[in-house]
């Protein structure tokens, strides 16, 4: 199986400070894979370098089957590529409403002349509406995204990374915030999504990353520490002394 | 797709209708056209009016939707004036120099015809030779040309080096005001070719129009300044409203995150900088043949702070505040500075509105950011909350707001 994601021998500084160190990270095109690491181990700079936000100081990053390398794109252009990104805080458009969130992120040219002659047909209307179905939000789809509850818009975020139809999702803790029943959706959701492309899930809560039951990363001062099962980390005695030490 | 777009457009209707009934009242009102109620120099004020509106439009576009605050649009206003003056002025000279060079006996040639409208309009400044950039002059579509394609290209390059840099903010402010000063100091320049602070004038003599009168241009001018607001106005509540509308509106509120979704943001901008100053240029080439004359201080950098102002109070982030905005504080503020209103006497200090009026508008200003960011288009939601409080504060449309502009301008 080829990677769809290959990172190599990466490091980026902040001001003298490491905060990833030489690391190096594969995915392939179908794959759920989880991140876990205390906090300040890099992880969400792991996913500002995969999507363009920080130029990395040294080492490689390469996507797709012709490997092309994502360091010389724009974080546009990268989004462009198939990377989608769901952010720790959730982020959507408050001031617009559902609707005009879920079509904004829908498939679709992205070029201002594109844009602006587009206009919604009912293939789009329908496929949006099945993207809110699938979120919970088909009545909330008129509503202003900033009278959303918080974990609505967690919702609402996933469904627009849906709605991109990416080829790699990264999704920094998507549980946070989310009621046990709404994480049980979450974690279908994302190995439902994992069957047909590569999804990234950076996670805190041990309970959960048990849940997705796939490989797991273990991220430490920027640098991996360990990888495999969930019980095989866990059984790493540097996996332990981290978190024990940390507490 | 057009009935979907007026039914999701309602205020586009009612702002057509609004400005035909007051281009029509008017033209009833004009000493040419009808009851000679209105004079010629207040129909070109409220023709002027209505192109300050249009490039309010446009800042409109570029600050209150896509949030960048550009402090440089009044520049490339009055590059549309210059352009559209050149040809004017070259038209106008043209025909005077060929009367007076018919008197003799032997018939000018085109190189002594051109060689005397260059000293007709170069004397002032000591030259008579026509500059590069008067090589267009005596065609108007190539000058017409001109008036879109100068300003669209300075902002194209401007826009490009500073969006592509990533400058936002306050920073870009700041760069536009600096393109502002550079090109008004340049343009005070003798030999910056367009007659340094002489400028360009007797603008408002149309070429082949001698038989026309001024009472009567300045209806047609009105007219046509009508039409370019009204078409600005479809243009761009139509350019809102789909998803591009969205993506600015995103762009506004939080850039990186639309760079995540695939969006050139700087495409973006830039697209919108450009488009915004073309509608800017279009507005000037219509509203400097209604002033007669264009100089340098047109693009003092002041003129752009205040075209934010007037958005500002009018309330930003929709088309029709833009131009209530625009109409009421212009309008206001002729009246207060042409001197028709008296003076306060203190006593100790005699209060002069030509003089203290700007500290009015810079306090209104200063309030309306602090107390009403809405501006006077707030007023609407307020009106349509209190009416149908079921109605999710939907705008009642510019129905209220063309009363307030009609107030305005009687
Ligand atoms: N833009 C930045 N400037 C300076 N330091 C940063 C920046 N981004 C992250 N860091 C530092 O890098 C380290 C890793 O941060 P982060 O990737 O957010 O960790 P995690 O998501 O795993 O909790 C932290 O120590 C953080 O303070
Ligand atoms: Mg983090």
């Amino acid at each position: 199986m080829s990677a769809l994601l290959e990172v190599s021998g990466v490091s980026v500084s902040f001001d003298g400070f490491r905060a990833i160190n030489n690391l190096s990270f594969t995915i392939g095109p179908a794959e759920l894979r989880a991140i876990i690491g205390p906090n300040g181990a890099g992880k969400t700079t792991f996913m500002d370098i995969v999507t363009g936000k920080t130029r990395p100081d040294a080492g490689t990053v390469s996507f797709g089957e012709k490997s092309v390398s994502l360091l010389s794109l724009t974080e546009a252009e990268i989004a462009r590529a198939g990377v989608g990104r769901k952010f720790q805080r959730p982020t959507v458009f408050e001031d617009q409403t559902v609707h005009e969130n879920l079509i904004m992120a829908l498939k679709a040219h992205r070029s201002p002349w594109r844009v602006l002659v587009w206009r919604e047909a009912a293939a789009d209307r329908d496929k949006v509406a099945a993207l809110a179905e699938e979120v919970g939000l088909l009545d909330a789809l008129p509503r202003k995204a900033g009278e959303l509850s918080h974990g609505q818009k967690q919702w609402l975020e996933i469904g627009m990374l849906l709605a991109q139809e990416p080829r790699l999702l990264l999704v920094d803790e998507p549980a946070a915030g989310m009621t046990l029943a709404e994480r049980e959706h979450t974690t279908r959701l994302l190995v439902d999504m994992a069957r047909t492309r590569a999804v990234v899930v950076v996670e805190h809560d041990m309970d959960f990353v048990r849940r997705l039951n796939c490989k797991v990363t273990v991220l430490h001062e920027g640098a991996v520490l360990a990888e495999g099962s969930l019980d095989h980390v866990t059984k790493n005695s540097d996996v332990i002394d981290v978190y024990l030490g940390r507490g | 797709m057009s009935r979907s777009f007026l039914a999701k457009n309602p205020s586009v209707l009612t702002f057509l209708l609004v400005l035909a009934i007051f281009t029509l009242t008017v033209t009833i009102l004009s000493d040419a056209y009808g009851l000679a109620f209105v004079s010629t120099s207040f129909i070109k004020t409220l023709g002027k009016t209505l192109c300050l509106c249009l490039v309010a439009l446009a800042m409109d576009l570029i600050w209150g939707y896509a949030g960048i605050l550009s402090l440089g649009h009044m520049a490339f206003f009055a590059l549309g004036g210059y352009g559209l003056g050149m040809w004017l002025m070259y038209a106008r000279t043209e025909e005077i120099v060929v009367a007076a060079l018919a008197q003799d006996v032997i018939p000018a040639t085109a190189e002594e015809i051109r060689q005397g409208i260059a000293t007709q309009i170069f004397g002032v400044v000591g030259a008579s030779e026509f500059p590069a950039i008067w090589v267009f002059a005596h065609s108007f579509w190539l000058q017409i040309a001109l008036v879109v394609l100068v300003p669209g290209g300075l902002a194209a390059v401007f826009g490009w080096l500073a969006f592509r840099s990533r400058v936002t903010g306050v920073y870009l402010s700041i760069l536009t005001q600096a393109m502002t000063l550079a090109l008004a100091l340049y343009l005070f320049q003798n030999d910056s070719g367009l007659r340094g602070n002489n400028g360009l004038s007797g603008l408002q003599n149309l070429p082949g129009l001698d038989g026309v009168s001024q009472d009567r241009l300045s209806v047609w001018f009105l007219w046509g300044s009508a039409l370019a607001l009204g078409l600005g106005y479809v243009l761009l509540a139509w350019v809102v409203s789909g998803k591009f509308g969205s993506v600015i509106r995103a762009i506004r509120d939080d850039e990186q995150r639309v760079r995540f979704l695939g969006y050139s943001v700087e495409g973006y901008k830039l697209f919108v900088f450009t488009l915004t100053a073309v509608i800017a240029a279009i507005a000037g080439a219509l509203y400097y043949p209604q002033a007669g004359i264009i100089n340098p201080a047109e693009l003092a950098p002041i003129a752009s702070i205040y075209l934010a102002v007037w958005v500002a109070i009018g309330g930003r982030g929709r088309l029709y505040g833009a131009v209530i905005g625009a109409a009421f504080v212009s309008i206001v503020s002729s009246w207060f500075t042409g001197g028709r209103v008296p003076d306060v006497p203190l006593g100790f200090y005699t209060i002069s509105w030509v003089d203290w009026w700007s500290v009015v508008l810079g306090l209104c200003f200063v309030l309306v950011t602090l107390f009403a960011p809405k501006g006077i288009g707030g007023l609407f939601d307020l009106v349509a909350g209190v009416r149908t409080p079921d109605r999710k504060g939907a705008a009642l449309g510019p129905d209220d707001g063309a009363l307030m502009e009609r107030e305005a301008q009687e």
